[in-house]
């Protein structure tokens, strides 16, 4: 038994002092909305709409690249254009807002006890400037010039010259100023997640009793307002280089035979700011991946989480880590070889958090009573994902492995499958997995296997020939390969091959589309604690919960979040909120 | 990238520190009840707008930070001449100590429920600030009929974006500061919220202040020579 000065008190008496505001009409319940679980749906709804434009557009590039030429609609301007308009959608206007707006905003009240976020009103901007943003971006479909065509990195000098789609059009400052607006909504967005997690924990709810989804979407945000400041600045700087011709980034160049008038300017200062917003971005997207597989992993296998101090303590490393490894992104700008150096074993020690996790993974299902649903489906297919990309990126982590593979296909393996599927695998999961806590009924299950089986073996149909294509020299960011001599003919049949693998992943995609909807009406009853879990938000009174979350008193916290199959207890889990019994302490965990 | 770096080491060891007072050493899954006595989860009202606040702080500073890292990496390239700093910077950066200054004995004055002290405190303070920000626009109209143009030299586009962001910064405190300048001249407030926003409005602004000095030293090529005399003493 414990030493540590906990006592047992009954639940509290007092009435919480929170005052919240109600809403009066439908517009402020459903449209401007103080709800953090409101703002959490719309957030969620405007991503996976972005997400379904993104998917469209990794479909025409596939239409190009396994069909070269029959699609006439798709030049070398709109293939580059698709190209950065989908990865710039998927990284920051998909991933990031969906974990950090989306699950962030249901999840961390819910999870910590609280009524709402703390500042509720700047919650509401948070969402309303994040969609601003998405429409100047979808705006510059319509731009004169089109959207701009630089890559999702934005490397200038090209970025703002005439010779890249958008260049100096509409296109790039329309993209700039988008992401300006997205990191400023972000920021109003991150300051609740955070303050919401340290100020605003229900009574008993230490923050080694916090489920590890509350640590990674802490992690990561506070990870993210401090990185995405980087990307402001080069935004800016790029954005004053384009419009009011400084030189921050052109150095003396000659754009269509003609000299223009700056110099000096640095392309690399650029790369380096991007990529200080960049890397950390992966585990922007990561770590609340990580939390959440990990609770998913635990209430399937009816298991306690394997080494949960442990699952703390490298989240936060990895967090630490994931600032000094930016440059391991530009080992090809010819950078000095001591700090190739530096970088890569700087990447290579951040495998030794994270490898810690996924043994913590396994060890947590080994000998527990798995239960093969869909979130548990999707959260073991994410191990097995990560652990793939992970395991490319050690290759890619070398100075000298990276260099002849930096600009190939396996590069697009590799980023593919560790921030690519992985990730939108957990997203999966987590809507399979708190689907019947939104709505009240469950999702279609038939419906759900045969989208986790398509999607699954369709991603790895996509993305590992891509490693060999790459093994083979196929370069990447070219519109069409041509005919090069390194290139057996067997690379375009693989090509074809990748391309209607995507067109059937993606069509798989509606059917989980349909399956939101559809469960809306039709769904099985969930009641309110389908997956018989022990974390706070399966305990609410009533399901869905509404604003305030908790009735007329916030839940007091008696035990940490894992306690499944507890010997000698009742049922096979205890939720947080109930008290304990001495007798069952101590002897039941090993 | 040295700036930022350093900016986040000390974020970090700072949240290591606030860490490590969290029992994260502890096994919570040896532990039933309620903690008694231990940090107080719910904090009280006050706290969490300065958390908050001091949060955004950070995020500002990560701003500033990498900002002036761009600036000392471009500053290596061969074409940069540093630009003259204005003498009007130095009334400037008078003006935005006195403000802060005046924001600390609006603190004080609000401690001991002195209302008219409070008021005359605030509105120094704003009027300082004016102060300041009408300054940094002469010096940019001084600058220009210089010939030191945006375009001309990276250095002075630098100077522009960095004085610019710092007073639209400080821009954004005004209408906070106007807020509560009006909070105190109506009675009806509870005199904790009044406290509150007079606390956070000097947070801020000794924070924009320790910024600016900062910034100033830098385009001033102080923090470089220091660094450099750092170096020597180092070799």
């Amino acid at each position: 038994m414990t030493d540590v000065p906990f006592v047992h008190v009954g639940p509290s008496a007092e009435s919480d002092d929170v005052e919240l505001y109600h809403p009066h009409s439908w517009v402020t319940k459903y449209v401007f909305s103080q709800d953090a679980k409101i703002i959490a749906v719309q957030y969620s709804l405007t991503a996976l709409s972005v997400g379904l434009i993104a998917l469209v557009l990794s479909w025409l590039m596939r239409l190009q690249l396994g069909f070269p030429g029959v699609f006439s609609f798709i030049d070398a301007n709109a293939y580059y254009q698709f190209i950065t308009m989908h990865g710039m959608m998927m990284v920051v206007y998909v991933l990031t807002a969906l974990f950090l707006g989306g699950f962030g905003n249901y999840l961390i009240p819910l999870m910590v006890g609280a009524r709402d976020m703390v500042f509720p009103y700047v919650n509401m901007l948070s969402f309303w400037v994040y969609l601003l943003a998405v429409l100047i971006l979808v705006a510059s479909f319509f731009a004169p010039g089109g959207p701009t065509g630089a890559g999702w990195t934005l490397y200038p000098p090209q970025a703002i010259l005439s010779g890249t789609p958008g260049g100096q059009d509409w296109g790039i400052i329309l993209m700039l100023v988008s992401l300006m607006v997205f990191i400023i909504g972000f920021t109003m967005g991150g300051l609740n997640y955070v303050v919401t997690v340290l100020q605003a924990r229900a009574r008993g709810m230490t923050l080694m009793r916090m489920p590890l989804t509350v640590w990674g979407i802490f992690t990561a945000s506070f990870m993210a307002l401090l990185a995405f400041p980087a990307l402001f600045v080069g935004a800016v700087m790029m954005l004053f280089d384009r419009a009011l011709g400084t030189s921050f980034f052109l150095p003396a160049i000659v754009e269509m035979g003609q000299p223009l008038e700056r110099s000096g300017g640095s392309p690399l200062l650029f790369q380096h700011l991007f990529w200080f917003f960049g890397h950390p971005e992966v585990y922007i997207v990561a770590l609340p991946a990580f939390g959440i597989v990990s609770d998913l992993i635990s209430t399937h296998a009816r298991r306690n989480i394997f080494g949960y101090r442990m699952m703390v303590w490298a989240l936060l490393a990895i967090g630490a880590l994931s600032f000094v490894v930016w440059a391991h992104h530009m080992y090809v700008s010819g950078m000095n070889p001591y700090f190739g150096f530096f970088f890569a074993t700087t990447t290579l020690i951040i495998a030794i958090p994270t490898a810690i996790k996924v043994y913590n993974w396994i060890l947590t299902l080994w000998r527990g009573d798995i239960h093969l649903n869909v979130p548990m489906l999707f959260a073991l297919a994410f191990i097995v994902t990560f652990l793939n990309g992970g395991l490319t990126g050690l290759f890619l982590g070398n100075v000298v492995v990276d260099v002849p593979l930096s600009d190939t296909m396996f590069v697009v393996a590799h980023f593919h499958m560790v921030m690519g599927v992985a990730p939108i695998l957990v997203i999966f999961g987590a809507i399979y997995h708190w689907y019947p806590k939104m709505t009240g009924r469950m999702l279609d299950d038939t419906l759900g296997k045969i989208h986790f089986w398509v999607t699954f073996l369709g991603a790895y149909a996509i993305f590992f020939p891509m490693h060999y294509l790459g093994l083979m020299g196929v370069p990447r960011r070219y519109h069409e390969i041509g005919e090069m001599a390194f290139v057996p003919a067997s690379a375009h049949s693989l090509n074809a091959f990748i391309t209607i693998a995507a067109l059937v992943v993606g069509a798989t995609q509606l059917l989980f589309v349909f399956n939101l909807f559809w469960s809306l009406r039709h769904g099985r009853p969930s009641g309110g604690n389908p997956w018989r879990a022990t974390t706070l938000e399966w305990q609410t009174p009533e399901t869905p919960p509404p604003h305030g979350n908790w009735g007329k008193e916030t839940p007091v916290v008696y035990r940490w979040a894992y306690d499944y199959s507890v010997p000698g207890a009742p049922e096979d889990f205890i939720p947080q909120n109930q008290p304990g019994t001495q007798t069952m302490a101590g002897t039941a965990h090993g | 990238m040295g700036s930022i770096l350093v900016f986040l080491t000390v974020l970090i060891v700072c949240g290591a520190w606030w860490l490590s007072r969290q029992g994260l050493m502890s096994k919570p899954w040896l532990e039933q009840g309620v903690p008694v006595g231990g940090p107080a989860p719910r904090g009280a009202p006050t706290s969490t707008e300065k958390v908050g606040l001091g949060v955004f702080l950070a995020v500002v500073g990560s701003l500033f930070a990498l900002f002036i890292s761009a600036y000392s990496i471009r500053m290596q390239m061969p074409d940069w001449r540093t630009l003259p700093l204005p003498k009007i910077l130095w009334l400037n950066t008078g003006m935005l100590v006195l403000s802060s200054v005046a924001l600390r004995s609006a603190q004080s004055a609000a401690r001991r429920d002195e209302a008219g002290e409070l008021r005359l405190a605030l509105l120094a303070a704003a009027v300082t600030s004016l102060a300041f920000l009408s300054g940094q626009i002469l010096a940019w109209r001084q600058l220009t009929a210089d010939g030191y143009l945006l375009t001309s030299n990276s250095a002075n586009a630098f100077f522009y974006i960095l004085t610019g962001i710092h007073g639209l910064h400080l821009l954004g405190g005004l209408a906070a500061l106007g807020m509560t300048i009006g909070k105190a001249w109506r009675q009806d407030n509870a005199p904790e919220r009044l406290r509150l926003s007079v606390d956070l409005c000097a947070m801020y602004w000794h924070f924009l202040l320790l910024v600016w000095l900062v910034i100033v030293s830098v385009m001033a090529g102080w923090a470089g020579d220091f660094i450099d005399i750092c170096r020597q003493l180092l070799a």
